[in-house]
């Protein structure tokens, strides 16, 4: 059964083309996908992410329970507001969900992807129930993101009551205000906010960064922003089983203190060494440009002297205009390589780089 | 918005359309419709001239930043045309599908062939238009 935001009528109104998400009546464009990518990289985008689903976590343990639950240790968290990203692995080493838990006044918020949420929720119950943390998903509530280069100013002038906390903001923070709750977070490799709100107050709000100027933008430009971005997208960079070792996550697993037993770790422990030891039969993470005929895309297969590969998603990027892509391939497979992929039929070269491929709206890749 | 079915054109239902023109070729585009589908369009590869296909025989491919489709001779015959712009201007399928948009001119091998084809309102009704 197909859910729809409290926004669906605004998208209706802003001609979006609805299409089914993860179960939900979500717009994937409203108009021209290149338009709205190419609004978010000079100005300022807004997408509704009322899907994702915000958990929040109460208890004496919840500390405790987060760092038992997720890879990365929220003891890391040093003032409250301070965001972290994390993957939750399952007991093989697989990622059951990517997240970002924000430090709150009552403890935390857990901010989970819209496919995987009732599955996450049935992993993470049993174990708040072990550690006596009690877990709220807050269905009430709709998220807007909002970025771009002119995101903050933007969203400033929508809501003046928010000016002076958007203000105040550090990259990667989010601090509530009254039922609000503003995080200087994002999906584009962009300035930008991800503005939680009650559900009602969010038409009106989406209708204030239209009328200041913000472009809507649907999940079509989102996915090439966080594509030329190099960010993940769960479900095709990683899933149950691809741990996050292989799809780029290293930097987000916390590997002290060494007494921290986080569900996973024994399974990652012992990969991580394989690694080390030259990892026969092991994927990594890289990017790769493409500037032949065509576009690469995701499940298409990558050739290397050192094996085969996959790309986990491609697409042509609206900034460098021509074909990106992320790739799991051996680990043999280095920077400034080319590889051969499979595109429809005939073996292209592609050439590896460092991701991400776009940050603040340039080109970073050499 | 409504989706533009010219009705002075002949339609098939992997969504191409085609125009018998005063020599009796054939230019060939995809509808206003598939380009709604595709979104924007980034590149667009067109038979050579003199390939002689059949009815249904790939004849192309379009990839939008979307998805990539492939686009297939609506009846059999010698391709003696092609949009060489769409290799530099691809987004024109999605401004003019039924103009500057087209793909390729082809020679019919047999007439009849023609009369085979939906007329604009019964791709209307396939369409749910």
């Amino acid at each position: 059964m197909s859910q729809r935001t409290p926004l669906f009528d605004a998208h209706l109104a802003a001609n979006g083309k609805i299409v089914d998400f993860a179960g939900w009546e979500m717009p994937i464009n409203y108009g021209s996908q290149i338009k709205e990518h190419e609004a978010v990289r000079s100005d300022a985008g807004m997408f509704d992410v009322s899907h994702m689903t915000a958990v929040d976590v109460r208890g004496e343990r919840a500390t405790a329970f987060l760092q038992q639950l997720i890879a990365n240790d929220v003891a890391k968290l040093g003032f409250e507001g301070k965001a972290l990203y994390s993957g939750m692995l399952n007991e093989t080493g697989g990622v059951i969900d990517d997240l970002i838990v924000y430090r709150t006044s009552w403890g935390y918020r857990v901010v989970i992807n819209a496919g995987t949420t009732a599955k996450d929720l049935a992993w993470m119950e049993p174990v708040a129930a072990r550690f006596g943390v009690t877990l709220t998903p807050r269905r009430d509530l709709a998220m807007i993101a909002v970025q771009g280069p002119n995101a903050l100013a933007k969203a400033a002038a929508a809501k003046p009551e928010i000016a002076a906390l958007i203000e105040s903001l550090q990259v990667f923070v989010g601090l509530p205000h009254g039922e609000w709750f503003v995080a200087r977070t994002g999906y584009t490799g962009e300035d930008g906010l991800e503005i939680t709100m009650p559900a009602a107050e969010a038409e009106p709000f989406w209708n204030a960064l239209l009328a200041a100027g913000v472009a809507p933008a649907g999940l079509g430009a989102r996915d090439t922003l966080r594509l030329e971005a190099g960010m993940n997208l769960y479900g095709n960079e990683m899933d149950d089983n691809v741990s996050p070792l292989a799809a780029g996550m290293g930097w987000t697993v916390a590997w002290e203190p060494l007494d921290r037993d986080f569900t996973g770790r024994r399974t990652i422990e012992a990969e991580k060494a394989q690694r080390s030891a030259g990892g026969a039969g092991l994927l990594k993470q890289v990017g790769l440009v493409y500037e032949g005929k065509g576009v690469l895309r995701g499940h298409m297969k990558v050739v290397s002297e050192a094996g085969e590969g996959e790309i986990s998603s491609g697409t042509f990027s609206p900034s460098l205009q021509v074909s990106i892509a992320m790739a799991r391939v051996p680990l043999a497979v280095k920077l400034g390589d080319t590889v051969q992929v499979d595109v429809r039929g005939t073996l292209q070269p592609a050439r590896v780089v460092k991701m991400p491929f776009v940050r603040n709206g340039k080109k970073v890749f050499e | 918005m409504s989706t533009q079915i010219p009705s002075d054109l002949k339609y098939v239902a992997s969504h191409e359309w085609l125009r018998v023109e005063a020599d009796g070729s054939v230019t060939v585009g995809i509808t206003d419709h598939a380009q709604s589908l595709l979104g924007d369009v980034v590149f667009v590869e067109v038979p050579g001239v003199g390939d002689v296909l059949a009815e249904d025989d790939q004849a192309g491919v379009v990839e939008s930043v979307k998805s990539a489709s492939d686009v297939y001779a609506p009846i059999a015959g010698e391709i003696v045309a092609v949009n060489e712009t769409l290799a530099d201007t691809p987004d024109t399928v999605n401004s003019d599908p039924y103009g500057a948009g087209w793909f390729f001119r082809i020679k019919p091998a047999n007439a009849a062939d023609l009369d085979r084809l939906m007329d604009a309102a019964a791709y209307g009704q396939e369409i749910g238009a």
